[in-house]
């Protein structure tokens, strides 16, 4: 059992994607991580040396921001933006796009599911 | 596109040389700017600006936090009240 940071990785999958499993951490982030410990991206997690899993787990630990400390980084970075009462925070409070996309429809990432509007008569069909 | 770094960060002269003076003589009033692309560099904090959002000025209290941003981010230039419909009739204009 490979626990990184935190996280279980899961015991079939090569340790590639496997690290991909630690928030912060994608397939490019894995890759480097691996070329630098010398721990071949092929190896299935549960055929991992503990020696290994050591390594990675410090390489992780030490050079890496992952999971809470992260997760910790970015909600400050938007909490700036809204305290300071910028553009960019002001659309964070609204839960809407901030980066200028148009909102008239899509948006449906930041807007959340479609809200019925009250009193809004559908088109009759034809 | 980002604005590039060769040459440095866009600072309007006439508000800058404003604000030294000010500095200078240590006085604090609320200066008007139609400037909103200027950026605001850490000679600014402390002061309050008050930044024209095409309709009136929109007094801005400089913070440390704010450097680096444009004055225009701390103006919003649209006013938005709600949809229509029965929900806005029912609680009568905001």
């Amino acid at each position: 059992m490979a626990r990184i940071a935190g996280v279980d990785l899961p015991r079939d999958k090569r340790i590639e994607v496997a690290l991909t499993y630690i928030y912060g951490v994608g397939r490019s982030t894995a890759k480097a991580i691996l070329a630098e410990t010398a721990v071949s991206p092929d190896i299935r997690v549960n055929a991992l040396s503990d020696e290994d899993v050591n390594k990675l787990r410090r390489v992780i630990e030490n050079r890496y921001k992952v999971e809470g400390a992260l997760r910790t980084e970015t909600s400050m970075n938007v909490k700036r933006l809204m305290d300071i009462g910028c553009y960019r925070g002001l659309r964070h409070r609204r839960g809407l796009p901030v980066r200028g996309q148009r909102t008239h429809t899509n948006a449906r990432t930041r807007k959340g599911p479609r809200r019925a509007v009250a009193g809004k008569k559908k088109a009759p069909r034809k | 596109m980002a604005r590039s770094v060769k040459k440095g960060p866009y600072i309007d002269p006439k508000l800058l040389k404003k604000i030294e003076a000010m500095n200078k003589s240590g006085d604090k009033r609320v200066i008007k700017t139609w400037s909103r692309a200027c950026t605001i560099s850490p000679e600014f904090v402390g002061h309050t600006l008050a930044v024209h959002n095409g309709n009136k000025f929109i007094p801005v209290y400089v913070s440390e936090n704010m450097v680096g941003h444009k004055l225009g981010e701390f103006s919003p230039t649209r006013l938005f009240r709600g949809h229509s419909g029965k929900l806005v009739d029912k609680r009568g204009r905001i």
